[in-house]
């Protein structure tokens, strides 16, 4: 009834190709933005529960924010150009150090050539890092123009396990810090420290509101539809003029770019102090399961399956508690983990694209109300 | 089926604005607690979460709270991972009428990232026997209480009872020593210690790393196999510990050259490997196991009255450890309310009880801890308090005390705490405090 599109007529390419066609939609968009942007920190300055608390913006909001965005990177890797890789935690992990050696000031001692570059301001760092991520993201991507599927899955989990190494092993990562343990600086933009819980929930919104937007319109373009003819079938889409070595390598750039963002926010405004731990395999796993609950080959699939992954099992540790039903810790964590699994298991079962599909037949279901079928 | 799906989906949704605020009441302390009950760490973690949940208890029946304010907790599993762990802390650290009253995460990771919070937050740090070693200076680290022990002092402890056995500090000079550790921020804060002593008193040093959680050690032991080394220090934790002895045992290194630190020393480490952990050395973070003064108390007042958290793990090594951490963050609270009055204290009051808090012998005994603990006295510029150790060994069924107490020299630590603390200090852009202008 009210999620219909009857009436609405374009008149013009522009209007024809926007990203939501639907004026419904759009408006939900806007909502959607106007909540995040404006609602929260009003309702956060205003002490209304539950986003007054500071809890829920910095153990809830901020974490569920930066994983979406390494959702999003790895949803156009694995989700739009079918390239499946188990290397995210290495790309994250190569965005926060390389961030942190930029913010920190880089000091190579190869003999003759010195190199020395000073402390950059906290932006440049993030956006290099992230920079230096993509690099990464290339080389690695290379065998993916031979190999493919679970293969390159191996090939990918490679990387993984020669990143936790290195910045285990490489001192230089983390300025011969005696622990290994590296604590980030001060969050300084253009000389604003942030600092506050909801301004480190801000930064992180307009970080992801950014890439999510960036990454929306590149699927729907040119380069998206490569990505997705590869991945469909990749002998067919070479045939029609794709190439390959364009299409893969540009998808594990543009991937690892913005899981480098996503790594270096995690260490500097979720963590602030971490070690390499932080981004182990078990990472790389919880974001690939993020995007294939929330939906591979969808932008919104990553944001619902980051919640479904971070705030289901935090939720469900804190229900026994709440509702005063004494049971232990231990019998609780335990508990989260076999409903976690069972209600995983049980949504591939019954849809095995995800939580986007879902909302798409949702959303069938509503242009059909009320007389769906 | 689908359309079951999706309303579940909604009910979900709906769900996530269940959790409601706790209702607090007014005369109670709230003390949180980071714990590991689940994982690789949690025949470790066990125990310690029982002891530090019993003492509360035992408070709480006995004396009716900390002059006669209850004592209410709450646990957070925390599964020894970092990013849970600051996930428990936003979840723990505004609950009660004031507050957390101070945390002790029992995992370096965890400290290191909670280390760069608590300040904003104003709540102490309790860490006792681990941590960052050079949080021991005060004016650096304000809100850390690096209580007993650190790793440094352990370290250096260590090879004095290793120059001990041998006949004195010069027949270290060219022997071999391996540092067999848990490759994370907690296996690697001794080795900067260690590195000292080895310039000092001429020894080899190696440090091998075991990839965590440390069940797959074979190729660490057989290079110990070939290097032969005089002795292999231990920093594991959790399955590590137990495997390391197996490992240890299976390519014939003597047990009793095994020298394991206070996280190695406690009874799940060495009963997983039976036999083969005859003979094991371990330090002792100045307890050992056995019931005190205190136990019967606790016998008394909340085993027979069926609150106790502990089961068999009644007054082992670890669930001793509770006891103690829980008692001096107690008497820290204890300490503030003599300031600030008998009320919940926040804590920022917390931090000024534990500055301030001085646990004579003759205190001890009378909280029934004597032979468990030293005076221990923290001050402005020393947050840690005490400097000994002692050396047990496993003697197949019981952890033997087999020296006296061991005081850490601080001509060699005292200039790495000074300097790390600078390095902190610097990196981070903080003054330090002016211990004489403080009350």
């Amino acid at each position: 009834m009210f999620y219909r599109e009857t009436g609405q007529f374009k008149s013009s390419y522009a209007a024809d190709m926007q990203i939501f066609p639907i004026r419904q939609d759009r408006i939900a968009l806007w909502v959607v933005l106007a909540l995040a942007f404006i609602g929260i920190p009003l309702l956060n300055a205003f002490h209304i529960w539950p986003f007054g608390s500071e809890y829920m913006l910095r153990a809830i909001l901020i974490p569920f924010l930066i994983l979406s965005l390494a959702a999003i990177g790895l949803n156009i890797l694995t989700g739009y150009c079918g390239q499946l890789s188990l290397g995210s935690g290495a790309f994250m992990a190569i965005g926060a150090y390389s961030a942190y050696k930029f913010a920190t000031g880089v000091h190579l001692p190869f003999g003759l050539f010195d190199l020395s570059i000073p402390p950059l301001p906290m932006l440049p760092s993030i956006l290099l890092g992230a920079l230096m991520s993509a690099v990464v993201g290339i080389l690695f991507g290379i065998p993916s123009l031979r190999i493919k599927g679970l293969y390159l899955a191996v090939a990918t989990l490679a990387a993984q396990f020669f990143f936790d190494w290195v910045f285990i092993r490489v001192k230089w990562f983390t300025n011969y810090n005696s622990s290994g343990s590296v604590s980030a600086p001060d969050l300084n933009f253009f000389g604003f420290v942030v600092n506050a819980p909801i301004e480190r929930y801000l930064l992180c919104l307009v970080f992801v509101a950014i890439f999510a937007l960036l990454a929306k319109n590149l699927v729907r373009g040119n380069i998206g539809r490569q990505w997705m003819a590869t991945r469909d079938m990749d002998i067919a889409a070479e045939l029609m003029g794709i190439r390959p070595l364009y299409a893969k390598l540009s998808a594990f750039a543009i991937s690892s770019f913005i899981m480098g963002v996503a790594g270096a926010l995690w260490a500097f405004v979720y963590l602030g102090a971490w070690e390499p731990l932080a981004f182990s395999i078990d990472r790389s796993f919880q974001i690939l399961f993020m995007v294939i609950i929330g939906g591979l080959g969808s932008i919104l699939g990553s944001f619902l399956g980051a919640a479904f992954i971070l705030v289901l099992p935090i939720l469900l540790d804190q229900v026994p508690h709440a509702l005063g039903v004494p049971i232990s810790v231990e019998t609780v964590s335990l508990l989260v983990f076999i409903i976690t699994g069972a209600l995983i298991c049980w949504l591939l079962i019954v849809e095995p694209r995800g939580f986007a599909r879902l909302w798409l037949t949702g959303k069938e279901k509503l242009r059909l109300w009320p007389y769906p079928y | 089926m689908r359309k079951l799906t999706l309303a579940l989906t909604a009910l979900a949704l709906g769900a996530t604005a269940m959790t409601g605020p706790a209702t607090a009441q007014t005369n109670e302390q709230f003390i949180p607690a980071l714990v590991y009950r689940t994982g690789p760490y949690a025949p470790n973690g066990i125990p310690f979460a029982n002891g530090v949940a019993d003492y509360w208890t035992l408070l709480n029946e006995r004396d009716g709270g900390i002059n006669g304010v209850k004592i209410v907790f709450e646990e957070c599993e925390t599964g020894y991972a970092t990013d849970k762990g600051v996930e428990c802390y936003e979840r723990l650290k505004g609950k009660g009428p004031t507050g957390a009253a101070y945390f002790s995460p029992l995992s370096t990771g965890i400290t290191f990232a909670l280390t760069d919070k608590v300040p904003g937050d104003k709540i102490p740090l309790l860490t006792m026997g681990y941590g960052r070693s050079e949080s021991r200076n005060g004016a650096v680290f304000p809100w850390n209480f690096i209580a007993v022990g650190s790793y440094w002092t352990a370290a250096d402890v260590a090879i004095q009872h290793i120059a001990k056995e041998l006949g004195g500090f010069d027949k270290l000079k060219g022997k071999k020593i391996s540092l067999v550790y848990h490759d994370s921020p907690y296996g690697k804060e001794p080795i900067a210690a260690l590195e000292a002593r080895a310039k000092v008193n001429g020894f080899d040093f190696k440090a091998i790393p075991v990839t965590h959680p440390g069940v797959e050690q074979k190729s660490q032991w057989l290079a110990i196999r070939q290097d032969r080394p005089d002795y292999v220090l231990l920093w594991g934790w959790g399955v590590m510990n137990s495997t390391s002895i197996k490992e240890a045992a299976a390519v014939g290194f003597p047990r009793d050259k095994v020298i394991g630190v206070w996280w190695s020393g406690a009874e799940p480490d060495v009963t997983p490997a039976g036999d083969q952990s005859t003979g094991y050395k371990a330090l002792m973070l100045q307890h050992g196991p056995g019931k005190f003064a205190v136990h019967a108390d606790l016998e008394k007042n909340v085993v027979s009255k069926g609150k106790a958290a502990a089961k068999e793990d009644f007054a082992q090594v670890l669930y001793n450890r509770g006891l103690i951490n829980s008692m001096i963050g107690t008497e820290a609270i204890r300490t503030a309310m003599k300031k600030y009055g008998n009320k919940p204290m926040t804590g920022e009051q917390v931090r000024w009880g534990f500055e301030n808090l001085n646990l004579t012998a003759a205190r001890i005994k009378e909280l029934g801890f004597e032979g468990m603990l030293q005076p221990l006295r923290f001050s402005c510029e020393d947050h840690q308090g005490a400097d000994v150790a002692r050396m047990q060994q496993w003697d197949g069924k019981a952890w033997k005390t087999i020296s006296d107490y061991y005081k850490a020299d601080e001509k060699i630590l005292a200039p790495l705490v000074k300097e790390n603390a600078a390095k902190y200090a610097t990196e981070k852009k903080i003054t330090a405090r002016d211990c004489s202008k403080e009350s």
